[in-house]
């Protein structure tokens, strides 16, 4: 901690803080006494002092402060060197309380850890998939999911335009437990290299015979003709039947369910230029963010997005 | 009356009110000159790249900072949310500084790595695509303009001689890693490493 404070300031700065702060004050106390007037009783001819100040043959009598305000200034400076004495001020002197702002949050992160901390730990002992069906767990998993996962994934999880969906059955990286832990905590990094180097004909084939893989092709010629292809270039990590591999991250083509179909843009389309350009997805780690616990809790959230689905249906 | 000397003297009242008024400086502002923790940059603080300076100018072209701070203080909700809190040592290359004092939008501070390079360049294009409820403005030209990268050196000599430690290379080859890149990649490679240099999490500063 110190290392990020940095070190206390040097003697001659302290003095100079300390020196300049309680000579202002000096200052200001001196001021206020040496200007002092109690006595305001006219003399004994009946004549009142004036401060010799004359306007509109008005004089302005010489009048002592409003006892309030001596009585107010004098409270403030009083007030001041309590402050002083209780709290950082004077340079390097930490003040009687010792208090800091650092110490004050770290207090803060303690009482808070000290409330939270069993009600985490409690749901940790609990596994993922009985842990989606406590209602009172899913509703601090919610707040979570919507605090560090809404912002790619959308408050409904549904995702969107390059975010995965989170609520169907289809799983990039696996729908089981320890996988979408092991998603939240480390991200994800997919790979889809760019095939401009097969030539457009070629994609325009491996377009329709990725089309036929969900039965959407439009040209059945193109789809026989890209098969081949497919088997050399795609099914490395797609699979030769296009039902994709979890381990790499590689979509199944054989769903109907598409990552990178944008608003507007025709499905044929949205395949042509993945071919073309390649695609990178990117899932940031989250573990430092929110911490074991929390992926604990946000793991079954995501879970149960899936499971409750399967019920409605 | 010795005071009616300084009442009858305007400039002379002006120069004892600045005296006055220096005393707090003294106290407050000068001595932090000469304190390691604000002089000395925080271990690994690496001064932006060429793309990342333009980035940054961007950043206060668009007026972001009037609606995001980069200023996590040391409340516990804020480095909840944030991440460790902002230290004085992170800002030393910054000329000027881009701590805002309004927030319509969230803290950036640590908003580098939190989101992947497309979420920021769908954000940035429309930001109501990825986030329904927000207010902020689309920027969708800088997905159009490009960068010629003409004046960068210039404004890495302009920082070195503000003590910012750029290398001549870094200056020489300024121009070239810059040109031809559109605005959002500038952008995004600035948002991308703000306050990456301290560790994330909020509980082991």
């Amino acid at each position: 901690m110190n290392t990020l404070w940095g070190d206390a300031l040097s003697g001659f700065w302290s003095a100079w803080i300390i020196v300049i702060t309680l000579g202002t004050i000096g200052f200001a106390f001196w001021l206020l006494w040496a200007n002092r007037k109690t006595d305001k009783r006219p003399d004994a001819d009946g004549t009142v002092e004036t401060t010799g100040h004359t306007a509109d043959g008005i004089d302005e009598y010489d009048n002592p402060l409003p006892r309030w305000w001596f009585q107010l200034y004098v409270a403030t400076v009083i007030f001041s060197l309590g402050y002083l004495v209780l709290y950082p001020g004077l340079g390097n002197f930490a003040g009687v309380l010792g208090w800091s702002q650092e110490g004050q949050w770290e207090e803060e992160v303690a009482q808070a850890e000290e409330r939270f901390a069993p009600i985490f730990e409690k749901y940790q002992q609990v596994p993922i998939p009985e842990l989606a069906q406590d209602g009172d767990a899913m509703q601090v998993a919610e707040r979570i999911f919507l605090n560090n996962c809404a912002i790619c994934h959308g408050s409904n999880a549904k995702g969107g335009y390059g975010f995965p969906n989170l609520t169907d059955d289809d799983w990039l990286y696996g729908g089981e437990p320890e996988h979408i832990v092991t998603t939240i905590n480390n991200g994800r990094n997919g790979l889809m290299p760019s095939w401009q180097q097969l030539g457009a004909d070629n994609i325009e084939n491996l377009t329709q015979h990725v089309l036929s893989l969900s039965g959407q092709a439009e040209d059945a010629e193109r789809a026989d003709k890209g098969g081949a292809v497919f088997t050399s270039v795609c099914a490395a990590c797609h699979m030769p039947d296009g039902t994709g591999n979890q381990a790499l991250g590689a979509p199944n083509l054989t769903d109907d369910s598409w990552l990178y179909q944008a608003p507007g843009q025709s499905l044929a389309d949205s395949v042509r230029q993945t071919l073309r350009n390649g695609r990178n997805g990117h899932m940031p780690a989250q573990a430092a963010y929110i911490g074991e616990e929390r992926v604990h809790l946000v793991a079954a959230y995501v879970y149960g997005l899936s499971q409750n689905q399967d019920q409605s249906q | 009356m010795k005071h009616e000397i300084i009442e009858k003297n305007v400039g002379l009242m002006a120069v004892l009110v600045l005296v006055v008024i220096s005393f707090g400086g003294l106290a407050e502002i000068v001595p932090l000159f000469f304190q390691k923790q604000t002089t000395e940059p925080v271990e690994g603080l690496e001064p932006l790249s060429a793309l990342e300076l333009e980035g940054r100018d961007i950043y206060r072209r668009e007026g972001c900072v009037g609606c995001h701070s980069q200023m996590i203080r040391p409340f516990r909700a804020e480095t909840e949310r944030y991440g460790h809190y902002s230290v004085a040592g992170e800002s030393v290359y910054e000329h000027n500084f881009l701590w805002g004092s309004k927030r319509t939008g969230p803290d950036l501070a640590r908003v580098g790595g939190r989101y992947s390079d497309d979420w920021h360049r769908a954000h940035l294009y429309n930001p109501r695509d990825v986030v329904p409820e927000s207010v902020m403005p689309a920027y969708p030209w800088l997905f159009e303009n490009t960068l010629d990268g003409e004046d960068t050196p210039a404004k890495m000599r302009t920082l070195q001689k503000l003590g910012v430690p750029y290398t001549d290379e870094q200056i020489a080859s300024a121009t070239s890693e810059v040109r031809g890149e559109r605005e959002i990649t500038a952008l995004v490679a600035y948002l991308q490493q703000l306050g990456t240099v301290l560790p994330s999490s909020a509980k082991s500063p």
